[in-house]
């Protein structure tokens, strides 16, 4: 920022000049900024009361990075980036054919997440697979669910929910309250669930057709408000906050089951050796399925009219009206769509943890959700599922992190850090890519060639 | 009008339209028919209500009073204020385009026009389901609507940037696709707010093109808001001129173009001042026109007003027609037909006219000579001259 304001200078500074004075500058902030955040601390002593920790060193080391990084940026970083720019501007302009990766990457994503819980197995054993296949794999995958079942809803339509979690949380406890009343089984129960959500999302959507914008997204982040203080006051059905346990397992299309003292259990089946893993490992093939159904769905849709006209009414909806398009239906197909996707997402959740509470359903979950649509891109699958990668895996990953408490110390838990790891990569990719990762748009039908839509057309909607 | 024209003939009637908002009467009392298969147009200054009149009919406004009966070919009959606002273009089969352009921006052209079939479509697809696995109904429709949005891409001459967003196509280009789209929505009446607006010349020679084409092949009949008179003149077959909210002239375009009421409504100005901004404007056509009264109504050739002449000569002369705004008050068509009534009482006011035209015709050779002989003396003329074409009108029109 300080190169901007600085501009008429730099004419004559050579970029180490430059580089000094504004290294210099980035430490003396730095040190006003952290020396009350980092330099001092509060903390109990063992007979309770309040002391102040003083953490110098720790301060210094902060404060002479961060200059040492603003040194190295503007010294050598920026004129490289200055220099490769030139570069390529002064270069033909070469359309350069997307790499390898880049054309296959649907098709290498599918490979690498089919052949994953194989790999986890063969690097770490069943026991040690566990870790990977549940908490990175199985989790990534509901939110992506998640996320792309509220890409309907935001990216295509352009009706900004903020409270899409009640639908996962309608989905959960159908799930939970069918499962465990009527012993129905969970291939039963999925598409109850997702009905019941669906139907939920028309509820809400009835209400909200008139509003747009903001007043759209309060209403729908107070109904995911009103779904979770259902749930918590409501005891006689839903056991309030204590939640529900005891929620069956998934079986395999009945033939063989994962309990352990079923006759039909899998290791007795397939005569193999006893272990929690083939359950997760299962749970992790049924989650890829549903995310593949739910893409496949999304991709089909918006090649039909009903999708047509959700991306027509995220563009302009005064036009839809006058082309004979019938908003009402259009939006609560939409919303019901979404929410059927949640419903899924849902029951399939209750359905791998085994219990159900309301503390699984607050705001921040709809927040996060929405972070990663936001993140992906709106309206583009690839880009969401990356952005449930990094967001996701990212603060999953931080639990591994074990090295960083020989830097900062034994009672340094990275996992603390979640959320400035989840503003940080926000404020980042937003900067970097103001419309997420993939902000360009597929076209849904062409006529010579399909090229994608540049950001700069597309419009987010107004609700 | 016809006596013998049955209803049948009329795509669509506005009978004893209004709309008030609030104390606000954009519309007062508009009744006017077009028929099928023809151009109308109507047309009058800013704030007249053109606008407005669209709204009402395709449903964006539902009428505080009055009736809209659109006429399908088949015989059916709807009434659109009655309708619900998207069932007007899906069931009454009328399409509009809008003053500011409203496309799909970050839609390729292909897909713009692809949602203009979305009810045809829809049902093709078995309202999503049967599409959903892909049944070959739907990729039969699909393929059919890809052929009709190529046709139409053709006629508006846009089959090259088929694949573009459509936000990237230039200002004129976004007119032919507004168009184009709203006519792969099949309508029978196709509403156009303003289409020539913001188009050069040539644009706008093409869109003249584009509609007679649309005229005379697919029977859809036009309801044109525009303000450019060459569109206007050379391709409406029936004008219809608004002020204020009401219907001041409706006729044939030649009879309209001479109508005193029309003209001063266009140049809004008092009688007295008529020539003193005229002359200040430079357009000693229309002074001319002026002078000599509603009698040149015969020739279409003869009359250069600011109402015809050729394309780039009106394109101008509309431009000045527009800049000269209504003040703020009374309409100026009723102040000559007040002016007509009080002067049709005089008898002597039969006689006047003739002799008066030929002086009038004769003095006027230089507007610049002209200006400063407005300013001391013609006073009185100019009342006279504008109160003369009025005063002839009932016997030479009825």
């Amino acid at each position: 920022m300080a190169v901007t304001v600085s501009s008429e200078r730099d004419t004559v500074a050579t970029p180490i000049q430059r580089a000094f004075r504004e290294a210099f500058y980035a430490g003396a902030i730095s040190l006003g900024l952290f020396v009350l955040f980092i330099g001092l601390r509060t903390d109990q002593n063992i007979s309770n009361e309040l002391i102040l920790v003083q953490r110098w060193v720790l301060l210094a080391i902060v404060v002479i990075a961060v200059t040492l990084g603003r040194f190295v940026y503007v010294a050598y970083a920026l004129p490289a980036m200055a220099r490769s720019k030139a570069e390529k501007a002064t270069a033909p302009a070469i359309v350069a054919e997307p790499g390898f990766l880049k054309r296959n990457f649907n098709r290498i994503g599918l490979v690498v997440l089919l052949l994953y819980p194989i790999a986890m197995v063969l690097l770490f054993g069943f026991q040690g697979s566990l870790k990977w296949v549940d908490n990175f794999g199985i989790q990534i995958l509901i939110y992506v669910m998640l996320a792309w079942g509220l890409n309907i809803v935001i990216g295509l339509a352009g009706l900004l929910d903020l409270g899409y979690v009640a639908f996962y949380a309608v989905g959960a406890y159908a799930y939970a309250l069918l499962g465990t009343h009527f012993g129905l089984s969970f291939w039963i129960l999925l598409p109850a669930a997702g009905c019941m959500a669906a139907f939920w999302g028309v509820m809400l959507g009835f209400p909200v057709l008139r509003l747009r914008g903001d007043y759209l997204a309060i209403v729908t982040l107070a109904f995911g408000e009103i779904i979770r203080l259902v749930l918590i006051n409501w005891r006689e059905v839903t056991n309030g906050s204590a939640g529900i346990s005891g929620i069956p397992k998934v079986s395999f299309f009945g033939l063989m089951s994962f309990n352990v003292s079923d006759p039909n259990y899998i290791a007795k089946v397939l005569h193999i050796a006893q272990s929690g893993a083939y359950y997760k490992i299962f749970l992790y093939y049924l989650a890829l399925a549903l995310c593949l159904l739910t893409a496949f769905v999304t991709i089909r849709l918006r090649r039909l009219p009903v999708g047509r006209a959700w991306e027509a009414l995220r563009e302009d909806e005064i036009a839809c009206r006058s082309l004979g398009i019938n908003t009402t239906t259009t939006k609560l197909t939409a919303f019901a769509t979404g929410a059927m996707f949640g419903g899924f997402a849902g029951s399939f959740f209750a359905a791998r943890q085994g219990f159900v509470s309301p503390e699984s359903f607050v705001f921040l979950e709809s927040a996060i959700i929405l972070a990663i649509v936001v993140l992906g891109g709106m309206g583009s699958l690839g880009g969401i599922a990356v952005a449930a990668l990094v967001m996701i895996g990212g603060t999953e990953i931080l639990r591994e992190l074990d090295f960083l408490k020989a830097v900062f110390g034994p009672d340094f838990t990275p996992e603390l850090y979640r959320m400035l790891l989840f503003g940080m990569a926000m404020v980042i990719v937003m900067l970097w890519k103001p419309r997420g990762f993939v902000g360009s748009r597929e076209p849904t039908a062409f006529l010579k060639e399909r090229r994608a839509v540049s950001a700069s057309f597309t419009k987010e909607g107004h609700g | 009008m016809n006596a013998q024209a049955s209803a049948n003939d009329f795509i669509l009637q506005v009978e004893h339209l209004s709309m008030k908002f609030g104390g606000l009467v954009a519309i007062g009392d508009l009744s006017f028919q077009a028929r099928r298969g023809e151009i109308t147009a109507l047309i009058g200054p800013n704030g007249a209500g053109k606008t407005t009149v669209f709204n009402c009919i395709t449903g964006f406004y539902k009428p505080s009073e009055g009736m809209l009966t659109l006429n399908r070919r088949d015989g059916t009959t709807y009434l659109l204020e009655r309708l619900p606002n998207h069932e007007i273009p899906a069931r009454a089969k009328v399409a509009r385009t809008f003053q500011n352009i409203r496309l799909f921006s970050g839609m390729t052209l292909l897909e713009n026009l692809l949602v203009a079939q979305h009810n045809k479509l829809m049902k093709a697809s078995g309202y999503t389901f049967l599409g959903l696995f892909g049944f070959p109904s739907y990729r039969q429709a699909s393929a059919e609507s890809i052929d009709l949005a190529r046709h139409w891409l053709e006629k508006a001459d846009l089959i090259d940037r088929a694949d573009d967003p459509a936000g990237d196509l230039p200002y004129g280009a976004q007119r032919r696709l507004e168009i184009a789209r709203a006519m792969c929505t099949g309508p029978e009446l196709l509403c156009l707010d303003e289409p020539a607006a913001g188009l050069n010349p040539k644009e706008s020679a093409a869109l003249n093109d584009l509609l007679m084409d649309i005229k005379n092949n697919t029977g859809t009949s036009i309801l044109l808001i525009e303000h450019d008179m060459s569109v206007v003149m050379q391709i409406s077959d029936h004008v219809v001129v608004l002020e204020y909210g009401r219907k001041i002239s409706d006729g044939n375009p030649q009879s309209v173009r001479t109508d005193p009421r029309v003209i001063a409504a266009y140049l809004g100005v008092d009688d007295e001042e008529v020539e003193t901004v005229l002359t200040e404007v430079g357009d000693e056509d229309v002074i001319e026109q002026l002078d000599t009264g509603p009698d040149s109504a015969h020739g279409p050739g003869n009359s250069a007003s600011m109402m015809a002449g050729p394309v780039s000569d009106s394109v101008e002369h509309a431009d000045e027609g527009e800049r000269v705004t209504v003040s703020k008050g009374a309409s100026k068509a009723a102040q000559v037909d007040a002016r007509a009534a009080s002067v049709a009482s005089k008898p002597r006011s039969a006689a006047k006219p003739a002799a008066k035209s030929s002086t009038a015709k004769a003095a006027p050779k230089k507007p610049a000579a002209k200006a400063s002989a407005t300013k001391a003396g013609s006073a009185s003329k100019g009342k006279e001259t504008a109160a003369k074409p009025t005063a002839g009108k009932p016997g030479g029109r009825k």
